[in-house]
């Protein structure tokens, strides 16, 4: 059997409380392959953060386990980029020492990165900025910076938590055509969350559906709309199907009702 | 509001009270030991400078403050950081830096002059210990505000809490540091006066003191005033220093024109 990038078997993840405790996740198994594109969607609080945390090794979870390839997770690992909702940059870093804050912490070394940082910023259309500070950039252009840092260092996979929520819905859907454009370029396995049932549709090959309360994985549906996907797709019947289908899903469980 | 309108009517307004304040003063018969005229002031300024007097006592009372806000500065930061960096020193070392600090300190002034003599070491000793404490708490929550998140990146990236330490705690503590800075530069300042108050061969508080009782009061006017204008000299330096060191804050220039309106 071929390693799966990422395999979770029978995670849970148990919040202690004034009253015994809730359950962020109870028991969910899955593996994504290696290149595969995956979307979690969930109303918030469903544990789909705490689930993106685990797979960071910023949590250990209390049953259950997570490996990468093969290995078995136990902390922060350096072959994982990570986007976060907010870009997180540094203000007093350029757009450039941003984009090689991993070079700097891995101590991989900036001259051999430097080509690459440039390659990358030309890829998300951020060429010209390389020297610009963060507050010059708009939103989008921040989380273009992020997405570009998570990148540098060639990780085998990208998780990202929400990665477009904070923008808005013109520049989010131009962010996603950007994403998807990156992603067939680079070929990396991407964990995304969202709580964006289109969203989760139009990106991914294959569509986690997770809901609160324990926190479970209900579904897991396949979407099968070829590539490269342009933003008309979100009109087509397919996808109308896939969308209806997943919303329904939360509508029997009560998850976005709730 | 820096209009050249505005500047005039500024300019207007400061020789219209300085006539004024002489007007009164002539036209009161007030004697020039409860109130000097400012042609007076003016006098005793000149007289203090032409003869050197004022440069020499200047330049000392300059240094003690120099010295003591850098003695000050560094301990409060070597102390913040450790103070944030480790439980273990904040839960035995801060509850006596926090009485220490509510102690007015310039009562501490006779006995640092009794135990460190008339000469600069009290008055370096007695500005370091009033400038400090600022430092102090402002390196303090500088590098405990460090952003959850951004935290997390580092950790994400496997970074040592050295890493996170350099890369990350220490610049974002840099505004607060530096506000720290503007505040203990004025103290040190402060902190020297008083002591020469106290005791002391030279320094403008000293001059003060021996004026006072000369009932030289034209002359104390005229050390007022140069005190007044180093006070604004010292933190013009200390902002024109921070605003080199956070041209990357965004809330620093706003932070700026909100001074000038306080100031």
């Amino acid at each position: 059997m071929v390693t799966e990038a990422i395999s979770v078997r029978s995670l849970s993840k148990l919040y202690a409380t004034r009253d015994g405790g809730v359950a962020a996740l109870e028991r969910i198994s899955f593996g994504l392959d290696e290149g595969e594109f995956v979307a979690v969607v969930g109303p918030s609080g469903c544990g789909k953060s705490t689930l993106l945390k685990i797979l960071a090794g910023l949590l250990a979870p209390t049953g259950g386990s997570a490996s990468l390839r093969g290995t078995p997770i136990a902390g922060p690992r350096r072959d994982i980029g990570v986007v976060f909702q907010a870009p997180v940059l540094f203000p007093w870093r350029t757009v450039l020492d941003n984009v090689l804050l991993p070079v700097d912490v891995q101590g991989l070394g900036r001259d051999r990165y430097l080509g690459s940082a440039m390659d990358l910023l030309a890829l998300v259309g951020l060429r010209e900025f390389e020297r610009r500070y963060p507050w010059e950039l708009s939103g989008g252009m921040q989380q273009r910076v992020a997405i570009t840092r998570a990148l540098i260092h060639d990780p085998a996979m990208l998780l990202m938590d929400e990665p477009f929520g904070a923008l808005d819905a013109m520049t989010r859907e131009h962010m996603n055509l950007e994403l998807q454009r990156i992603w067939m370029e680079r070929k990396k396995t991407v964990f995304f969350i969202t709580h964006s049932i289109p969203e989760a549709v139009f990106l991914a090959d294959r569509v986690l559906v997770m809901t609160p309360r324990p926190g479970r994985i209900v579904d897991d549906l396949r979407i099968e709309l070829p590539r490269p996907r342009s933003l008309d797709v979100m009109t087509s019947s397919d996808f109308g199907r896939y969308t209806r289908h997943i919303r329904g899903l939360f509508n029997v469980k009560g998850g976005l009702d709730a | 509001m820096r209009s050249a309108k505005n500047i005039t009517l500024s300019v207007v307004l400061f020789c219209a009270s300085v006539v004024g304040w002489e007007a009164v003063v002539r036209g009161f018969q007030i004697p020039p030991f409860i109130l000097p005229p400012p042609s007076q002031v003016a006098l005793a300024l000149w007289r203090g400078f032409s003869s050197g007097l004022y440069l020499e006592h200047l330049s000392h009372t300059l240094l003690e403050t120099m010295l003591g806000f850098i003695v000050g500065s560094a301990l409060g930061l070597v102390l913040g950081t450790a103070v944030a960096l480790s439980r273990p020193v904040e839960f035995f070392l801060y509850p006596y830096i926090v009485m220490f600090q509510s102690l007015p300190k310039v009562a501490l002034a006779p006995l640092i002059v009794v135990w460190f003599g008339l000469g600069l070491t009290s008055k370096v000793i007695n500005a370091a210990l009033i400038a400090f404490f600022p430092l102090l708490v402002n390196t303090m929550v500088g590098l405990r505000s460090a952003d959850e998140e951004r935290v997390s990146l580092m950790r994400s990236l496997a970074a040592s809490e050295r890493q996170i330490f350099w890369m990350l705690r220490l610049p974002n503590a840099l505004p607060f540091v530096m506000a720290g800075l503007d505040v203990a530069m004025i103290f040190a300042l402060i902190g020297a006066i008083v002591a020469e108050f106290v005791g002391a061969q030279k320094g403008l508080g000293m001059l003060i003191q021996s004026m006072n009782f000369n009932m030289d009061v034209s002359g104390q006017f005229s050390i007022l005033l140069i005190l007044s204008v180093v006070g604004l000299l010292l933190n013009r330096g200390v902002m024109i220093i921070r605003k080199r060191v956070l041209f990357w804050d965004p809330s620093e220039k706003e932070r700026i024109d909100q001074e000038r309106v306080s100031a």
